[in-house]
């Protein structure tokens, strides 16, 4: 739906053909589509403004590489500085101050924003990564259930929650919790309050209350990370009126561009500690602006897709693979798990889709006919095939393949193809085995399978992933192999992979 | 009206900042023509004035829905509906005349020519109400047509402005059709935390007030205590609620409910969904299970497809709206949360590009906080304009 804004900007510069410096003049136009792919991002308006003002007085009179094109250089700068103002100056190692127990978090916000899903996400988090006791304590006593949701959900993560009394109001609520929590033995409480609007006198009045009774140690408030221009007035109205310590935003596992992101931070100054990604209790993580400033400009999510990789890839599986892959064994059961891992992730479109300038290449992959049918097909074939014949696909000879065929209901000539894949898949592995244990493959399994990610993906410039994907749209549709190669056909992997060629 | 009424309050609590934004914008480049007479500031009030007297009929509907069984209240009411535009226009005229016969019913205040910088600042303006770019380049050019050049006060711009906007929403102000068949399924589908619980409590409630036998399927069985906080709607609004345990397929209770609706001959059955981010395959699927189990029970099922939306959502909206038309053939919209600082900009944005009807709008927490959708007053307080 949205364009890309390398794409834009490819667009703006393909009439430009001075190279050298960028001119006052390309600036400009350049950083009028920059400004037009932010508030398409939903940034606000007045920090869309105050941002493009900063990248054109960086970006004037800057020289261009002359491998890059201004387009790129544009790009560069525009992400540099995105990044800059997301991680803001406040070198804050510690993500949450959680000392004097038992410390209180409020969670603030306006409502479906996800305040009780991620209370409970942060209770957990601080239980199992921090080792704390938490009591959870839910003041919405005005949205029906509320206090008995967030009563499952501690049942769920085993965190202790309130017992719930009615009709106590909200600050009654929070002194019985601060009680508790002191002569529980708690570490920290937490506080889930009720969904307001920043607007609403008698309600932040509330608020103000149950902070001047606790005097929490964080106040945390909770956005939908789709929030449009509105994340502006939220974020100054509760800042004023409550003083936050920090943000989390919800929601970012939808296919929002996260503009509030750059809003929230621009406006209040306060740090972005975590992203909601998800509704299961562990979906939530620390904050990271490379990933969000390369998602509001557009550029593909790789790190995001990566992590994808590693949620579905069982860790365990993936090591039996590699070592079966680095001694060279690569059967049909091997082949059918990629295909299926491959599904899983979202499909070849779903792939192409957080591949940065990959959006084009999906059309061409689907009209090559790579497609998810197809991969389901390949899978029915080797469903098809007896035990002996998965573990040993030389078996394969005429007879053997005709009934396979007919009992994919597919033609023998797929079977082949299926087949010349596989061998090409194996050579491969073969190859990479060779390469010994520090090799190519183990590093990209590596990227699958350890926490934090492959190097050179965090300080990977837009430059340097355009260089990337151009290699990545070179091999792709040629090799109907690669994307087979599942694991390996990860971009780092396979980006390494183009190069090393 | 009331209703619209509060709406309108909140909005314009916020719209002040629209109207700085505007203001500076307008005084920038101004000839100061501070010393006009006041006189003419209170013949253009007098102005607007015909306008209050006009709202009244052009709202009646006190209720987002209007079964279509009472044509002859519809009948009766489609002429008033009819002429106030009309006669908006001869209310605009003279102010029009006057403004080319000496400028004698503008009002006070500094004026700016209508130029190219103006009409990007302008632009600007309605991409901070959400609008997005597209749907703010289209407004301000309607805007402009015919107008380049002239010298125009900020009250003037926002009522051009509100005009056009009201324009693009006419179409899309209907409300939700009944039908004779019983049970009539509505499934209400959308992300997580737009309101569609909420929202189900108080169109149950509406139904309820308007004589039909209702029905609530607690088709959330994800969230925890979802179900919980639907029964207390149920409750309050007078209406059974169909149940199932936390966890279990909430497709096998939307046919449960569907033969237990059919047997008890309601009127309305009404499915809760869990919420769900439109990029979510998994989900989305889940979603299409839900309308073909009831398409087992009635092939005409759901009749209807409603969207609930967050009217703070910005630009995603759309991307909500297009994966949920694409996959669960939405068949109308009710915006929520249209009383907090969001003016709601994205609601021409997706009357723009998607036409689909808007149902209702939530503008609070209380049972009757459901309002059918009223373009003009929307307009108008989108541009924070005061009658």
């Amino acid at each position: 739906m949205f364009e890309n804004l390398s794409e834009r900007l490819s667009g703006v510069f393909d009439k430009l053909t001075s190279q050298g410096s960028l001119s006052e003049d390309d600036v400009k136009t350049a950083l009028r589509e920059v400004r037009v792919a932010l508030l398409e991002a939903d940034v606000s308006l007045p920090v869309a403004r105050d941002f493009v003002k900063a990248v054109q007085e960086r970006a004037t009179g800057q020289a261009v590489t002359k491998s890059v094109t201004p387009g790129q250089q544009v790009v560069k700068i525009v992400h540099d500085e995105l990044v800059n103002v997301l991680k803001g100056d406040t070198e804050d190692t510690e993500l949450l101050k959680v000392d004097n127990p038992p410390a209180p978090i409020l969670m603030v916000g306006l409502q479906g924003g996800g305040k009780t899903t991620t209370t409970a996400k942060l209770a957990k988090r601080l239980k199992e990564k921090q080792g704390k006791r938490v009591l959870m304590a839910s003041l919405d006593v005005y949205r029906p259930a509320a206090m008995h949701q967030l009563e499952v959900l501690g049942q769920q993560i085993g965190v202790d929650t309130l017992p719930i009394v009615a009709g106590q109001k909200p600050a009654d609520i929070a002194k019985r919790a601060k009680q508790q929590a002191s002569m529980g033995g708690y570490d920290v409480y937490m506080l889930d309050t009720a969904g307001r609007l920043s607007i609403d006198d008698e309600l932040m009045a509330e608020v103000e209350a149950v902070r001047d009774v606790t005097n929490p140690r964080e106040t945390l408030l909770v956005v939908d990370g789709l929030t449009g221009q509105d994340a502006v007035n939220t974020a100054e109205n509760f800042n004023d009126r409550i003083g936050i310590s920090g943000v989390i935003l919800t929601r970012m596992d939808g296919d929002g561009r996260g503009g509030a992101a750059l809003s929230m931070r621009a406006v209040t100054g306060k740090p972005i500690k975590y992203v909601g990604l998800g509704e299961k209790m562990d979906a939530i993580e620390e904050f990271t602006p490379d990933r969000i400033a390369g998602r509001i400009l557009g550029m593909g999510d790789i790190v995001a897709l990566v992590e994808k990789a590693q949620e579905t890839i069982e860790a365990e599986q993936a090591e039996r693979m590699m070592k079966r892959f680095t001694k060279g064994q690569f059967n049909m059961n091997d082949m059918k798990m990629q295909l299926e891992q491959m599904l899983k992730m979202g499909g070849m479109e779903g792939l192409m889709g957080m591949m940065p300038g990959m959006g084009k290449m999906a059309k061409q992959v689907k009209d090559s006919g790579f497609e998810d049918k197809t991969i389901k097909r390949q899978i029915a074939l080797i469903q098809s095939m007896t035990k002996r014949e998965r573990a040993n696909p030389a078996l394969l000879q005429a007879s053997r393949k005709k009934r396979i065929a007919k009992g994919a209901g597919l033609e023998v000539s797929e079977l082949n193809k299926l087949l010349k894949m596989h061998r090409q898949m194996a050579d491969m592995m073969k190859k990479m085995g060779k390469m010994g244990k520090g090799g190519m493959l183990k590093q990209a399994m590596k990227g699958m399978i350890g926490k934090g990610g492959p190097q050179g993906l965090e300080d990977m410039d837009p430059a340097k992933m355009a260089e990337a994907t151009k290699a990545l749209q070179g091999s792709m549709p040629r090799g109907m192999g690669l994307p087979g190669l599942g694991g390996g056909a990860l971009p780092p992997g396979l980006s390494g992979f183009g190069k090393k060629k | 009206m009331s209703l619209f009424g509060k709406l309108k309050n909140r909005l314009l609590k916020t719209s002040s900042k629209l109207d700085e934004g505007l203001d500076a914008i307008v005084s920038e480049k101004s000839e100061d023509l501070g010393g006009e007479p006041s006189v003419d500031a209170t013949a253009e009030q007098a102005t607007p004035t015909v306008d209050i007297a006009e709202k009244p009929s052009v709202s009646p509907a006190t209720n987002p829905v209007e079964p279509p069984k009472e044509a002859k209240p519809d009948a009766e009411k489609t002429p008033t509906i009819a002429t106030p535009p009309v006669e908006g226009e001869a209310a605009e005229k003279p102010s029009l005349l006057g403004r080319v016969l000496g400028r004698k019913a503008s009002t006070a205040g500094p004026r700016r020519v209508l130029d190219d910088e103006m009409l990007e600042q302008l632009e600007e303006l309605l991409i901070s109400t959400d609008m997005g770019v597209e749907t703010s380049l289209r407004v301000t050019a309607a805007m402009a047509e015919g107008r380049f050049g002239q010298k125009l006060s900020s009250v003037e711009i926002k009522q051009l402005m509100a005009a056009e906007i009201a324009r693009i929403m006419e179409p899309v102000a209907t409300p939700m059709p009944l039908y004779q068949k019983t049970p009539q399924v509505i499934l209400v589908v959308g992300v997580n935390g737009s309101g569609k619980t909420t929202t189900i409590g108080k169109l149950a409630s509406q139904f309820r007030a308007a004589g039909k036998s209702v029905v609530i399927a607690a088709g959330d069985t994800f969230r925890a205590a979802a179900v919980e906080q639907l029964q207390v709607w149920g409750d309050r609004a007078g209406v059974p609620v169909l149940t199932a345990p936390e966890g279990s397929d909430p497709a096998s209770l939307a046919f449960d409910a569907m033969t237990k609706a059919q047997e008890s001959g309601a009127d309305l059955l009404m499915i809760d969904t869990a919420g769900r981010l439109q990029n979510r395959a998994d989900l989305m699927e889940e979603l299409t299970k839900i309308v073909r189990v009831i398409q087992k029970k009635d092939p005409s099922a759901p009749h209807n497809t409603l969207l609930v939306l967050d009217a703070t959502t910005g630009q995603n909206a759309l991307n909500q709206v297009d994966a949920f038309q694409k996959l669960a053939d939405v068949s109308g919209l009710v915006m929520t949360k249209l009383d907090g600082t969001a003016r709601g900009g994205v609601l021409v944005s997706l009357a723009d590009k998607y036409g689909l009807p808007i149902h209702a709008i939530g503008v609070g927490e209380q049972i009757d906080d459901l309002a059918p959708f009223d373009p003009k007053d929307f307009a108008t307080a989108l541009m924070g304009l005061e009658d």
